[in-house]
């Protein structure tokens, strides 16, 4: 069966496009046919995180209008088999993704791929509403803080009454709460909420902590999901994430302070 | 024989009646809006009628009036006690002129009922416990509003809004195994957060009307 996810948000720049980019890559890494969906209509952000930018030719707006067919839209990953990314389109407007179209998409997806990753853009505007609406699983993208956990929330209270699970009172929409941004030290300076304060506010299982690192800002300049860099901190944590949303129980990394040495209390990182 | 596609009927609303006070209506639309803050959801989209009864000046513009209403979602019916040149403004505005019966004609008393919601509400989610008590197994978030014409039980923190006794009933309780609440309301009276912490020590929290005035006690849990 395949399993549709939304990473999501509420809130923008929170790291959804970076987690749909890794996640999916992630699960392609382990063997699962993957297809990553980018529903940020006139944005576009995802091709440029997973370096396809420039093979870019149709997207998911003119799969829906009819006017490519899903073999001329997907764009096969170099690094990895099993990955594909549906890319948005630039230039149209958000109106274009309905109801019909995104489902018949999705549909069409199915028949095809393990997981369908849907990142979801910011707001709950039609383009989130689209995002979400057939989702079987979320992953709720939510950086430590009160505006974060507060759209979350909101965004957890749309899966539970907007989605097409919750219309046809199918089994509810799988939540998780994945932490990103995360920057220990300023957890206890108490300028960001701790894991504990967030789950205890959205009350939904975490699978992920995903620590505040360089190393995202270098993958997404070289085209490469974080995920791909598994020296990194927050590579390793999107593993872990990986693992654990295929069922997997490990205990979470990176979410206390790092000692520093004392050359580097002297000299800095 | 065709059946009639019209049928005439007798049956009778509760509707709710708006006072209009004053002749100002800068002076409206603030109290209007500071009231509308507080609790939308009592007045957006339910039928009213406009007692005009304080308004005397033969002048007095009701289609501004009217206009000011409607701008903020209030849907208006009908308009009663208004003098005949109000009541001309209205019969050209296409509001009914109602005439209010003896307030002896009152509704048989429902029985009061329960709402049970078991999950957590969320932020920008409402629920709304007509003619009886709402209790929640779960989580009220910022954000979210739980309101009931009887009382409230959360088992679990209330971080939104609660408004209890929404129908004017006092006798009403908001009870949560922890309180954070924005705001909390019974039949009217409401306190804010600065409100709730200045006058408990506990996290759990019963709150009830003391005369005109909220209290707060903490519950043995
Ligand atoms: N774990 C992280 N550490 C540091 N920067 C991050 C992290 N996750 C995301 N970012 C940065 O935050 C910004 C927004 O991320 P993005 O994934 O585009 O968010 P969204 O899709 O939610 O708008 C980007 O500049 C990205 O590089
Ligand atoms: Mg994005």
């Amino acid at each position: 069966m395949t399993q549709i996810i939304v990473v999501t948000s509420g809130k923008g720049g929170v790291g959804k496009t970076t987690s749909s980019a890794a996640i999916a890559t992630g699960l392609a890494l382990k063997g699962h046919k993957t297809v990553v969906v980018d529903f940020d209509i006139g944005l576009r952000n995802l091709d440029l995180i997973m370096g396809c930018e420039r093979r870019v030719v149709y997207d998911f707006v003119n799969v829906i209008n009819g006017e490519a067919n899903l073999n001329q839209a997907l764009i096969k990953d170099k690094r990895c088999p099993n990955l594909f990314i549906l890319p948005a389109s630039q230039t149209r407007d958000k109106d274009a993704l309905t109801k019909e179209g995104v489902g018949r998409v999705l549909d069409d997806l199915a028949k095809d791929f393990e997981f369908i990753i849907c990142d979801s853009p910011a707001g709950i505007e039609t383009g989130a509403m689209m995002a979400l609406y057939f989702a079987d699983i979320a992953i709720v993208t939510t950086n430590p803080e009160v505006s974060s956990v507060r759209d979350s929330d909101r965004i957890l209270g749309m899966l539970q009454s907007k989605s097409k699970r919750a219309e046809e009172s199918l089994e509810p929409v799988k939540e998780f709460l994945l932490l990103t941004r995360y920057s220990p030290s300023r957890v206890t300076t108490g300028e960001m909420l701790s894991v504990e304060d967030v789950e205890e506010i959205l009350a939904i299982p975490l699978i992920g902590v995903i620590p505040e690192s360089q190393a995202v800002l270098k993958a997404s300049n070289s085209g490469v999901p974080v995920i791909m860099d598994q020296e990194s901190d927050a590579g390793k944590a999107y593993s872990d994430s990986v693992d654990r949303l295929l069922g997997e129980e490990l205990p979470l990394r990176f979410i206390t302070e790092e000692k520093k040495g004392f050359l580097k209390r002297i000299f800095g990182s | 024989m065709q059946t009639p596609s019209l049928e005439l009927k007798g049956s009778s609303f509760t509707l709710s009646v708006l006072h209009i006070n004053s002749i100002d209506l800068e002076k409206v639309a603030k109290e209007l809006d500071s009231k509308l803050a507080i609790a939308p959801q009592f007045f957006i989209g339910a039928p009213l009628v406009v007692n005009l009864s304080s308004i005397s000046d033969s002048s007095y513009n009701l289609a501004a009036l009217k206009d000011l209403l409607t701008s903020r979602q209030l849907v208006i019916v009908g308009i009663t006690a208004a003098i005949n040149t109000l009541s001309e403004q209205a019969k050209t505005l296409g509001l009914a002129i109602i005439k209010s019966g003896k307030q002896a004609q009152s509704q048989p008393q429902l029985p009061k009922t329960t709402k049970l919601v078991k999950q957590n509400v969320r932020s920008g989610q409402q629920i709304y416990a007509k003619n009886g008590d709402l209790v929640v197994i779960g989580t009220v978030g910022n954000g979210a509003e739980v309101i009931a014409d009887g009382s409230i039980h959360i088992y679990g923190t209330l971080r939104g809004k609660a408004m209890a006794g929404a129908s004017g009933d006092k006798h009403a309780v908001i009870i949560a195994k922890t309180m954070e609440a924005e705001l909390v309301s019974i039949a009217g009276q409401y306190w804010l957060t600065d409100n709730i912490q200045a006058n408990s020590t506990t996290k759990s929290g019963c709150i009830r009307l003391d005369g005109e005035s909220l209290t707060i006690e903490s519950l043995p849990l």
